[in-house]
């Protein structure tokens, strides 16, 4: 079976440009930058490849850390860099081309940002339950939301 | 020298499949420059995953796009089957390629037609779709749907072709073959697709690299990216080479679409001749635990679902790179300095999948 | 030779016949494995709601207490991941499409199981 080999180098704020330099001076193609909330930290993958070899440099940050814009480097990193900005609020500073935010146009923001819900119950389809739901929405706080708008609004979020 | 005016173009355009926003920044008829917006259909498909059972949300992953939906799946179950080191039989690997080459001929008859319709050319639109339609009909028969397939799950595939059935495809494909070649020479030599894009939208090999361009784009400027390379599903075991053209133009996007047909026929009969006998999935026991960056080549190009679990049920991140998000920077780049007219054939010419793209 | 590169698709086309078909004067394409609609053999169904648990789309509803089990028909996605889970093999997938539904139409399909002998309770809940 095929399995690629992929290896994964931790990076921080600090030396997470000087690094990125290096994978482009050495001739790599950013493919991705890729972030996930795990807890309070957030993950940020720059994954690149050379020639169909993966390499993937890893930073962790928590909550309010302000990560360094790699668009001087890479130009493309502009569109993962303002999608992860509008999903997880990160703030990515110098960013060459900056949505301020207005990139992905979710109604709530950064949804990705929030705990998960663990149990999910779709509203009844009956008429009448689903004007209950739409009442218990909009009397829900806004906390309460952004899972109801993971699940392309059909879902009803149990508490 | 006249002043700068801003035209915004899109999300609702005729010639626009999907709603992507571009103000336009122009000199007289020269767009100086493009600022591209997103986010119109964000459906948070990613933040899904963490309340579906890692097996269910295979027929989720097959959703993020309309067109590339098996190579979706395939991505998303090579990814769990990296982390969880299950041994797909060897049938299985070869079924999916077949049903990813077919889905790639019918993503690039549908993008060849839609190109044709944005230069003005609804004939070629018809007779492209028209042979796609015989494409959709192999899909359904095979799979039950025609471009949401619902075969491939974690561990194998949900459904068997027989051999007859195999031969009878194979059969089908040499005349389909025959007509595919007819349509391609007129995409080849035709004064007024050559007319329309030749010279359009450059994107130099270097800005490619650099702007990381994927799938046909990458190849139309000459690099030679094709992730079938790495032999995942059956590709290792066939011939092939990935195709590029020198062009860096709409035209050469266009010739790497058309010859990839011919190749993806070629590949199915490869496949279809040399399929091992044998199961078709493998039981798969317990949770994944780890993390994987899988890699696919869907029609667009390359597409990376990175799969991170920690031994439930429920994936704690799913992320999926599409390849259209990958080709908006090399978009911006083309239209720099193009003509207000080659517009749409430019944002065509990458095949933007926006609902892709924002998942 | 470029400006006739279409002539002959073209000539081809003129004396072939068309490829569409006149639906619905002519009934659609079908296949056997076309993934059509869900259906249910209730006899079978033990209302143990595994099938509502792995539903993508959260179509299906199974109330053990009334012994019912209803399907959304606009939502169902026919994915058959119902049929798969199902231990007794009642559900199954057909290639015949549900008839369009029109407004003012309801599009829940109810399934009422047979009340149990054994448990009144069961049989006074459902009446």
């Amino acid at each position: 079976m095929h399995k690629e080999e992929q290896t994964i180098t931790e990076v921080t704020v600090e030396n997470l440009v000087s690094e990125v330099s290096k994978m482009y001076d050495e001739g790599y193609r950013l493919i991705q930058i890729g972030c996930g909330k795990y807890d309070d930290i957030f993950e940020i993958n720059y994954s690149f490849d050379k020639d169909y070899r993966f390499v993937n440099l890893r930073l962790k940050i928590t909550e309010g850390v302000v990560v360094p814009s790699i668009t001087g480097v890479y130009l493309c990193a502009f569109i993962y860099e303002n999608e992860i900005h509008d999903l997880f609020g990160v703030s990515i500073k110098d960013i060459a081309i900056d949505f301020k935010g207005n990139l992905i146009k979710t109604s709530i923001k950064n949804p990705f940002n929030t705990p998960t819900v663990t149990k999910v119950k779709a509203a009844r389809p009956a008429k009448t339950e689903n004007a209950a739901a739409a009442g218990a929405k909009a009397d829900g706080k806004t906390e309460t939301k952004p899972e109801a708008k993971a699940d392309a609004g059909s879902k009803k979020e149990e508490a | 020298m006249a002043g700068r005016i801003v035209v915004p173009f899109g999300p609702q355009h005729p010639v626009l499949p999907e709603p992507i926003h571009l103000d336009l920044v122009l000199e007289d008829e020269r767009v100086v420059e493009a600022i591209p917006s997103i986010g119109y259909v964000h459906r948070g498909l990613e933040k899904l995953v963490e309340k579906r059972d890692f097996k269910d949300f295979v027929y989720i992953a097959e959703r993020i796009c309309g067109i590339c939906s098996f190579t979706h799946s395939v991505g998303y179950c090579k990814a769990i089957e990296s982390i969880m080191d299950l041994q797909v039989p060897e049938r299985a690997q070869y079924l999916r390629t077949i049903w990813s080459e077919y889905s790639r001929l019918h993503s690039h008859l549908l993008w060849l037609g839609l190109y044709a319709d944005a230069m003005g050319f609804e004939n070629l639109f018809m007779n492209a779709w028209k042979i796609r339609e015989s494409i959709l009909d192999a899909m359904e028969e095979t799979t039950g749907g025609r471009v949401i397939q619902g075969v491939c799950k974690v561990g194998g595939v949900r459904r068997d072709i027989s051999d007859a059935k195999l031969k009878e495809m194979t059969s089908k494909l040499d005349s389909i073959g025959g007509e595919i070649e007819d349509l391609c020479h007129v995409f080849f030599d035709d004064a007024s697709v050559k007319h329309r894009s030749v010279g359009v939208g450059m994107l130099s090999k270097e800005d490619a690299h650099k702007l990381g361009a994927v799938g046909p784009v990458a190849k139309g400027s000459g690099i030679a990216l094709d992730l079938r390379q790495t032999g995942y599903s059956a590709y290792g075991s066939l011939d092939f080479k990935p195709i590029v053209e020198t062009g860096c133009d709409c035209y050469a996007r266009c010739i790497v679409r058309a010859k990839e047909l011919a190749q993806s026929v070629d590949l199915i009969k490869q496949a279809a001749a040399n399929i091992p006998a044998g199961d078709i999935e493998v039981k798969v026991k317990g949770n994944p635990d780890g993390e994987y960056f899988s890699r696919v080549e869907q029609p667009r190009g390359e597409c990376i679902h990175y799969v991170k679990a920690n031994g439930s049920k429920n994936i704690l991140r799913e992320r999926v790179r599409t390849p259209s998000s990958a080709n908006i920077p090399p978009l911006v780049k083309m239209l720099e300095g193009c003509q207000m007219a080659d517009v749409p054939v430019i944002v065509l010419s990458i095949d933007p999948c926006i609902g892709c793209a924002e998942r | 030779m470029g400006l006739f590169s279409m002539t002959k698709t073209v000539l081809k086309s003129l004396f072939k016949k068309p490829a569409t078909i006149r639906y619905p004067a002519e009934p659609a394409k079908r296949f056997e494995g076309t993934r059509g609609q869900m259906e249910i053999d209730i006899d079978k169904c033990i209302f143990c709601g595994l099938c509502a648990k792995h539903c993508p789309a959260d179509a299906i509803t199974v109330n053990r207490n009334e012994r019912t089990w209803s399907i959304n028909r606009l939502w169902c996605i026919c994915c058959n991941s119902c049929a798969e889970n199902c231990n007794k093999g009642g559900i199954y997938q057909t290639n015949v499409y549900h008839p369009p539904i029109v407004a003012g139409e309801t599009d829940v399909d109810v399934y009422k199981g047979k009340p149990v002998e054994e448990k009144p309770a069961a049989e006074e809940t459902a009446a």
